[in-house]
C-alpha cells in the first residue's frame, strides 16, 4: 500500500458479485462507527445501502462475492479499470466462496439435470476469486469478514500506512485467549492450524472445531493435518475431505485435499465413496 | 437510481423501469408495461447469480447443512438455520430443554432486531422521508439514526453472545447448542435491550407518521401460527383463506414453478388461488392475538391495525410493530433464562424426510431434506420468503400501476421502487433453488 492516503476523502464503492451481502452488510453493522467512517470516506456506490449511483471512477472499491456468470467475467475488468485501490472482501471474493463446491462437478451435467428450463438460468462452470481475473490490493478474508478487521483497513486507507492484520494461525489466537484446544481435550477435529485467524477463533470458543472460514494461512500444511485426523481419529478420507470442502475449499492447499480425499459432490448423485455410519451428534 | 426509460415504440405505450434496484438485499429488477391505460406486464426480474445450494448440500451431514445454508444470506442466516435445525430435530425425534427452545427464540429475536432495524431505518424509511440512504439522511435526522444504529447493535449484538458472531453463528447444532451463554453475559445485555425496546415504541410512532402512498388491495395472507406464542419456529402454516398444515407440510399446500426472466422460482398454493403475502403484515394479521401486551398496545396507538391488511407500504409500520415484539420477549426470556441441564442432547439420524418451516424477518422459509441411510443428505429443496411473495409483488404492482399513471415519469418509478422495498425483498435469498426439481426427476 501507498505511503499516503488514497485521497483526501476517498471515493468508495461497494459492489457485489456472487455472494450472500453479509460482507457488506458488515460495513454497516459498524454501528458505533458508521456515521464517522462516511464522514472520512465518499461512499458514491452501494447499492444495498443507497439509491445515488456512481459508475466510477472509485479510489477505494469493495468488492464482495464471486465470478460466477458470465458478465462477470468483463464486468470485473471494467471496474478494476476504474478503481485505483480494489480490495476484496469475504470468502466469496478471496477464495470463491461455497459456491465454488461446483468446481469439482460437472457444471453442464448439474444445470441440464435440474433444471426445468436450464436456457434461463446462466452461470459460469467454475466460481472462481476475483485475484484469478484481476490485481487485487488487498484482502480481508471470513465468511463473513471480521469488523475489526474492516475497521483497521478502513483507518489503514485514511492515513495511508499499511494495515495491521495478523497472518498466522487461529491456533494463534486460542492460546492469546486461553481457550482450550478442542481437539486435544475433546478429540474434535478442528482447522485451526491451517487456517489464517482474524476471526477471534469464534468455533473453539465456542466449543466447535474450526472450519477454516478465513481460509488457508500461508505455508498451510493441510497434507500433515491429513495425516493427523487419519492416525489420531481413523476417519474415512472422505470425512477429512468435507472438513475442508467448506467456505474456502478452492483455495491451495484446501483444494487439494479435497480433490484427493473428495467431500465435494462430483456430479448429480452422492458425494460419498463408500459406506459409513450414519453420523451420531451431540453428545454420544 | 432509477434509469428510468420511455418507451420509443408506441406513444401510448408508457415503460417504467428500473435495472438495478437499489436499497434491497441482492440483484433484481423492475419492469412494467402499460399500454392504452392497461398493464400489460408487471415483472420483478431477479438477475442474482444462482449459486446451487441445493446442490452443494447434497451428501453433507445434517450439522454441515446448517452451517452451509446459513450463507443464503447475510441478513437473516439464522433462518436458515433454524428451519433446517428443526426439520432434522423433527424427524431425528430429539427432544430438547425447554431452555433450548428459548435461546433459538432469543437467538430469532436478535435476528429479528437486526434485520427489522435496518430494513426500516436504512432501507425503507429513506423512501418516506426523501433521501437516497441511511446514511444521507443521517445529515437531517441524526439523533434518530444514531438510535436506529444502537437498536440495531442490541441485535446483533444479541447474537454474537448466543452464536459467535452477527452475521453466520456457529453454535446452533442439531440436538441443541455447542456452547450456550452464562446468566451473567445476557443480564449485561439487558440495558441494551430495554433501549432498543423503548425506541422501537418510538419507532412505531415515527413511522405511523409517515404519509403513506395510497393504495389498496387485500392479499391473501400465509404465515405460522402457534396457540401460544407468536409464530418464530413452530405452529402451523394457516392461510386468511382456510391453509392449515404443519410446519413440515408446505408441500402439501404449495407449489413452485419457473418463470423466465427470474433465477427465482415463484410459489402458488395448490388450490388454484394463486399469490399470498408474507412477512410482518401477515404475521400480524394471522397472529396478532399472539402478539406481546406491549406490541399489541403500539399496534392499536399506531392507527394501522386495519390499513396494514391493505396497504402495503403501511408494513413499515407492521415492521415496527414486530420490533417491539422481539425487543419485549428478548427481555422476557433473558429475565427467564437458566443454563440449561443439557446444551446438546445426543441423537442418532434416521432416514426419511426433515421438513420445516420457520420464520424469516421477511417471511415463511420452508426448508425439505431427504436423508439417506447414511445420514447423508439425498435432495434438498429450499423455499425462501421473497420467492414466495414474488407474485403477490406482481399482483400489487398491477394495481399501484394504475395509480402513478398521472405523475411523472421519475415520481411514478421511485413509487414502484417504494412499493417493493415494502416487502423487504431479500434477493440473495431468493435465488438459490433452481436446482430443486432434482428430487423429481
Amino acid at each position: 500500500m501507498a505511503h499516503a492516503p488514497v485521497a483526501a476523502r476517498p471515493r468508495v464503492g461497494v459492489v457485489k458479485f456472487a455472494s450472500c451481502d453479509g460482507c457488506q452488510l458488515t460495513l454497516l453493522d459498524l454501528e458505533d462507527e458508521l456515521l464517522s467512517v462516511v464522514e472520512h470516506f465518499d461512499i458514491v456506490d452501494f447499492p444495498e445501502a443507497t439509491s445515488a449511483r456512481s459508475a466510477g471512477p472509485y479510489d477505494v472499491l469493495f468488492v464482495e462475492g464471486s465470478v460466477s456468470e458470465p458478465a462477470h467475467l468483463e464486468r470485473i475488468v471494467e471496474l478494476r479499470r476504474r478503481t485505483r485501490f480494489l480490495v476484496t472482501i469475504g470468502a466469496c471474493a478471496t477464495a470463491g466462496g461455497i459456491q465454488a463446491l461446483r468446481n469439482w462437478g460437472d457444471h453442464d451435467a448439474f444445470r441440464s439435470g435440474v433444471y426445468s428450463n436450464p436456457e434461463w438460468v446462466s452461470s459460469l462452470a467454475r466460481s472462481t476469486p476475483i485475484a484469478e481475473h484481476v490485481t487485487v490490493d488487498a484482502e480481508l478474508r471470513g465468511c463473513p469478514i471480521d469488523p475489526n478487521q474492516l475497521l483497521e483497513l478502513l483507518t489503514a486507507l485514511t492515513t495511508g500506512r499499511r494495515p495491521q492484520l495478523r497472518d498466522e494461525a487461529v491456533c494463534m489466537e486460542c492460546k492469546r485467549r486461553g481457550v482450550v484446544c478442542v481437539m486435544v481435550s475433546k478429540g474434535i477435529p478442528c482447522l485451526g492450524q491451517v487456517t489464517q485467524t482474524g476471526c477471534g477463533a469464534i468455533c473453539p470458543r465456542f466449543g466447535r472445531g474450526c472450519y477454516g472460514c478465513f481460509g488457508p494461512r500461508e505455508q498451510a500444511n493441510a497434507a500433515g493435518l491429513t495425516r493427523h485426523f487419519q492416525m489420531a481419529g481413523d476417519r474415512p478420507r472422505e470425512e477429512i475431505g468435507r472438513l475442508f470442502a467448506g467456505f474456502t475449499a478452492y483455495s491451495e492447499p484446501f483444494r487439494s485435499m479435497v480433490t484427493e480425499l473428495g467431500g465435494a459432490r462430483t456430479a448429480r448423485g452422492a458425494t460419498t465413496t463408500a459406506a459409513e455410519p450414519a453420523p451420531r451428534g451431540g453428545k454420544a | 437510481m432509477s434509469r428510468a426509460t420511455t418507451a420509443d415504440k408506441a406513444v401510448n405505450e408508457r415503460i417504467y423501469e428500473v435495472h438495478e434496484l437499489t436499497r434491497v438485499e441482492g440483484e433484481g429488477s423492475l419492469r412494467l408495461r402499460v399500454k392504452d391505460g392497461e398493464v400489460i406486464e408487471a415483472r420483478l426480474g431477479i438477475f442474482e447469480t444462482p449459486r446451487y445450494f441445493e446442490q452443494i448440500v447434497v451428501g453433507r451431514t445434517p450439522d454441515e447443512v446448517i452451517d452451509i445454508v446459513a450463507r443464503i444470506c447475510g441478513i437473516c442466516p439464522v433462518a436458515y438455520q433454524m428451519s433446517a435445525v428443526h426439520g432434522f430435530e423433527d424427524l431425528f425425534g430429539v427432544r430438547i430443554d425447554p431452555q433450548v427452545r428459548a435461546l433459538r427464540r432469543l437467538l430469532y429475536c436478535g435476528e429479528w432486531i437486526e434485520s427489522h432495524a435496518l430494513h426500516i431505518y436504512f432501507l425503507h424509511a429513506p423512501d418516506f422521508l426523501g433521501y437516497e440512504s441511511g446514511i444521507t439522511m443521517a445529515a437531517d435526522h441524526r439523533p434518530l439514526v444514531e438510535q436506529a444504529l444502537k437498536m440495531k447493535k442490541a441485535g446483533n449484538h444479541l447474537i454474537k453472545i448466543l452464536g459467535g458472531r452477527p452475521i453466520h453463528p456457529v453454535s446452533v447444532r442439531v440436538g441443541g447448542w455447542s456452547h450456550v451463554p452464562r446468566v451473567s453475559e445476557l443480564k449485561e445485555h439487558r440495558a441494551a435491550l430495554e433501549d432498543a425496546l423503548a425506541f422501537a415504541q418510538e419507532t412505531v410512532k415515527v413511522v405511523s407518521g409517515f404519509t403513506m402512498p395510497a393504495f389498496a388491495r387485500e392479499p391473501r395472507v400465509v404465515s405460522l401460527r402457534h396457540a401460544g406464542e407468536y409464530p418464530f419456529s413452530d405452529g402451523r402454516i394457516v392461510s386468511s383463506d382456510g391453509v392449515d398444515v404443519a410446519p413440515s407440510g408446505w408441500r402439501e399446500a404449495f407449489e413452485e414453478f419457473q418463470v423466465e426472466g427470474s433465477n427465482a422460482l415463484h410459489a402458488r398454493s395448490r388450490d388454484g388461488k394463486g399469490a399470498y403475502l408474507l412477512g410482518p403484515a401477515a404475521r400480524i394479521m394471522l397472529a396478532g392475538e399472539q402478539l406481546h401486551p406491549l406490541a399489541k398496545e403500539a399496534l392499536a396507538a399506531s392507527g394501522y391495525a386495519e390499513l396494514i391488511r391493505t396497504n402495503i407500504y403501511a408494513s413499515i409500520v407492521a415492521r415496527a410493530v414486530e420490533l417491539v415484539q422481539v425487543c419485549a420477549e428478548a427481555i422476557d426470556i433473558i429475565d427467564a433464562y437458566r443454563v440449561p441441564s443439557e446444551p446438546l442432547v445426543a441423537w442418532q439420524s434416521r432416514p426419511g424426510v426433515a421438513a420445516w418451516a420457520t420464520e424469516a424477518p421477511r417471511g415463511l422459509l420452508f426448508h425439505r431434506y431427504e436423508v439417506d441411510e447414511s445420514g447423508r443428505i439425498r435432495t434438498a429443496q429450499i423455499v425462501p420468503p421473497t420467492s414466495q411473495n414474488q407474485a403477490a409483488i406482481e399482483a400489487d404492482l398491477i394495481v399501484a400501476a394504475q395509480q402513478v399513471l398521472d405523475l411523472p415519469h421519475a415520481e411514478a418509478t421511485l413509487r414502484l421502487e417504494q412499493m417493493i422495498r415494502s416487502y423487504d425483498p431479500c434477493i440473495s435469498c431468493a435465488t438459490h433453488f433452481l436446482d430443486l426439481r432434482v428430487d423429481e426427476v
